[in-house]
């Protein structure tokens, strides 16, 4: 196999959803094919109801195409059951979503270990691993706080320190600077950037030219459909 | 096998997270588990003191004893009056048992009388005089405590001798050795001769221990009633032998009685398995009438853990969409529910426990019984089954769950 088609991780071909509202028919997707590369950093823009989350959804697994052709590290999970789409969630993603979706009850600590718990990992070995995602989010001095003990932007890192801890071959983040304002904002969107710098591989679903510009390839979507798909010349960078 | 614990432990830490998260909600929902365990609790603790006052009382009568009677045991039917008009049943009868019977080891024939006991200044009241044959022992449960009983010699000679039983040497020589001294039994002298061990009372009514046995012979003369009709007591040789030994008693009977063939039998061959039956099919009755009406409130207790596991499983979605998406699978929700909905009902389990031990032991104060550990077990697990069975609808819901739709839930 050649170089190109090995680092290829995610492969979209001619994916639809649809969705029954009554008597009528929404494609929130409609025919979308592209791929994306190990180690790209996309942002998918649009308008709002132009299917964004609706990709997102079905990247991340969970949700499965109406039809079409998914294949995620040379998978196919265009038709896997729920159980195995929830073990590809755990190993493969990492989710970061715009209200954060941390569990209130539980500590910095827990949240960060849940996926690793429902990774089969064993105690000590989860400890260390979240600890560590933990550190690289520089929450280190909040680990037995609870979610409503955190600011809006601690929140959210603890969400990235949640995606990162299974090591996953993406990450992919739904608006996650939509309820911060814009400073905490450009500090989450600051350690996107180390991330991709060390190698991970990040989609990211945001309205805002300002927050798009951190990434290196545009996709517009537009009524379900690919508008425009560009590479990025000029790239913000935050000094 | 460590994933399966790790996963049960996190299912436990957050059923008992959500139980203190709900504290007053958890509390009200308990309650019904507490009264349905209460209640089948103190209910399986009386038919289990019933059964053992049953089968203390039954141990007096053999199960290898024939009670050879004019009466049947057991439901009479309508045939009251049939069994009224037989005739008696009559020493001659026990005398051609014993010398007529392979299968008998020993043979006893027993009638009673009610008379007041005194000896001096003493009295007690309401005795129960038994005339019996000298086999008394080998064919009941009862045993010598202090004396002897009285010999074969003296039975057939009709001496004037008795052994008494403990309640009435207790009443009549409070401070005195009974042995040798003379009572009066219904105005009569006998010399006591023996004092029975206690053996307590039989079906919780007449006191097996307020009684006088004297030789039936001198309890012919001396207390005879008008129809005078006795009971024979036989004591089988084996009790695999039961079915052959009352068909011989049967013959010798009938023969005995001069019954011609096509007569029917005009007395009954009663035994211990009479009174088994007949107690198994009323206790059976009121074991499943009680056991089903607390069983009842168990079930509403049931119905009130599955409401609010229902309303927990629908105020966690958002939680459930979010575990869903980092890679909880189906399993993992439904057993988080299931522990949560077991671990609620366990408390109540345990909380109607320890309210229904200190009320088991007024139970104990007439019923031999405390409550037995088997009961406290099976409670336990009583309430951990109501648990799984009222949580698995939710938790089954809550398994099949969308992520995306519970994600966007508020
Ligand atoms: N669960 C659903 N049921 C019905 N219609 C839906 C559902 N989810 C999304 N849609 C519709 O699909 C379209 C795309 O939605 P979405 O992907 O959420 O858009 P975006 O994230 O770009 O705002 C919209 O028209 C929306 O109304
Ligand atoms: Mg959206």
């Amino acid at each position: 196999m050649d170089e190109g088609i090995m680092s290829t991780i995610i492969k979209f071909k001619n994916i639809t959803k649809v969705y029954q509202v009554g008597d009528e028919q929404v494609h929130a997707l409609d025919g979308i094919s592209m791929q994306i590369q190990k180690n790209e950093y996309v942002a998918i823009m649009g308008p709002s109801g132009s299917g964004k989350s609706t990709m997102m959804n079905i990247v991340g697994c969970l949700d499965t195409p109406t039809s079409g052709l998914y294949e995620l590290n040379g998978t196919n999970v265009s038709d896997m059951d729920d159980d195995d789409l929830a073990k590809i969630r755990n190993k493969e993603i990492g989710f970061v979503f715009q209200t954060f979706n941390l569990l209130a009850r539980s500590d910095v600590l827990h949240n960060v270990e849940l996926p690793l718990i429902y990774g089969g990992i064993g105690s000590a070995e989860r400890r260390k691993l979240a600890r560590a995602a933990i550190e690289r989010v520089g929450l280190t001095d909040r680990i037995h706080h609870k979610p409503n003990e955190l600011s809006g932007g601690q929140r959210q890192r603890v969400a990235v320190a949640r995606a990162l801890v299974t090591q996953p071959a993406i990450l992919l983040a739904d608006e996650p600077t939509g309820n911060l304002d814009t400073k905490t904002g450009d500090e989450i969107m600051m350690l996107f950037d180390t991330l991709h710098k060390e190698g991970n591989t990040i989609i990211l679903v945001t309205h805002e030219e300002d927050i798009a510009i951190h990434a290196h390839r545009r996709v517009r979507l537009r009524d379900g459909k690919i508008e425009n798909d560009e590479m990025v010349k000029n790239r913000r960078i935050i000094k | 096998m460590k994933f399966i614990f790790d996963e049960f432990k996190e299912g436990m830490r957050i059923a008992f997270a959500a139980i203190r998260a709900n504290k007053m909600r958890s509390v009200l929902t308990t309650l019904g588990i507490i009264i349905g365990i209460l209640s089948v609790t103190l209910m399986g603790t009386a038919i289990e003191g019933l059964d053992r006052a049953f089968n203390e009382s039954l141990a007096s009568l053999g199960p290898d004893v024939l009670y050879i009677q004019k009466w049947p045991w057991g439901d009479r039917g309508d045939d009251w009056w049939k069994y009224r008009n037989r005739r008696e049943v009559k020493i001659q009868q026990a005398k051609d048992i014993e010398k007529y019977s392979e299968l008998a080891q020993a043979v006893n024939p027993a009638i009673g009388e009610i008379r007041n006991v005194k000896y001096g200044q003493k009295l007690v009241e309401n005795v129960t005089v038994v005339g019996t044959g000298a086999a008394l022992l080998e064919t009941s449960g009862a045993t010598i405590a202090f004396g002897r009983f009285f010999t074969r010699f003296e039975t057939d000679g009709g001496r004037p001798v008795c052994a008494i039983g403990s309640e009435v040497a207790a009443n009549l020589f409070p401070n005195e050795n009974p042995i040798g001294k003379t009572i009066k039994v219904g105005g009569y002298a006998y010399q006591v001769l023996g004092v029975f061990e206690k053996q307590g009372s039989f079906l919780g009514e007449q006191s097996l221990d307020n009684r006088v046995y004297v030789p039936i012979y001198r309890f012919f003369k001396e207390f005879m009633s008008r129809r005078g009709g006795i009971s024979i007591m036989v004591k089988a040789k084996s009790v695999e032998e039961m079915d052959n030994t009352i068909e011989e008693i049967r013959g010798i009977m009938r023969k005995s009685r001069r019954l011609s063939p096509k007569d029917e039998d005009d007395f009954a061959i009663n035994q211990q398995e009479i009174i088994v039956q007949t107690f198994n099919q009323i206790g059976g009755v009121i074991a499943a009438v009680g056991l089903f009406i607390t069983g009842m409130s168990l079930f509403v207790g049931g119905i009130g853990i599955m409401n609010i596991m229902f309303v927990s499983v629908t105020e966690r979605t958002k939680e459930i969409g979010i575990r869903k998406a980092i890679g909880a699978p189906r399993r993992t929700i439904l057993l988080q529910f299931l522990i949560e909905s077991a671990a609620l009902c366990l408390i109540g389990g345990i909380v109607g426990i320890i309210i229904a031990f200190p009320l088991s032991l007024i139970i104990d104060t007439f019923l031999p019984t405390a409550m037995p550990l088997s009961i406290i077990l099976i409670a336990l697990f009583i309430s951990v089954f109501v648990g799984v069975i009222s949580g698995f609808l939710p938790a089954f819901r809550a398994s099949r769950l969308n992520p995306v739709d519970s994600l966007r839930y508020e």
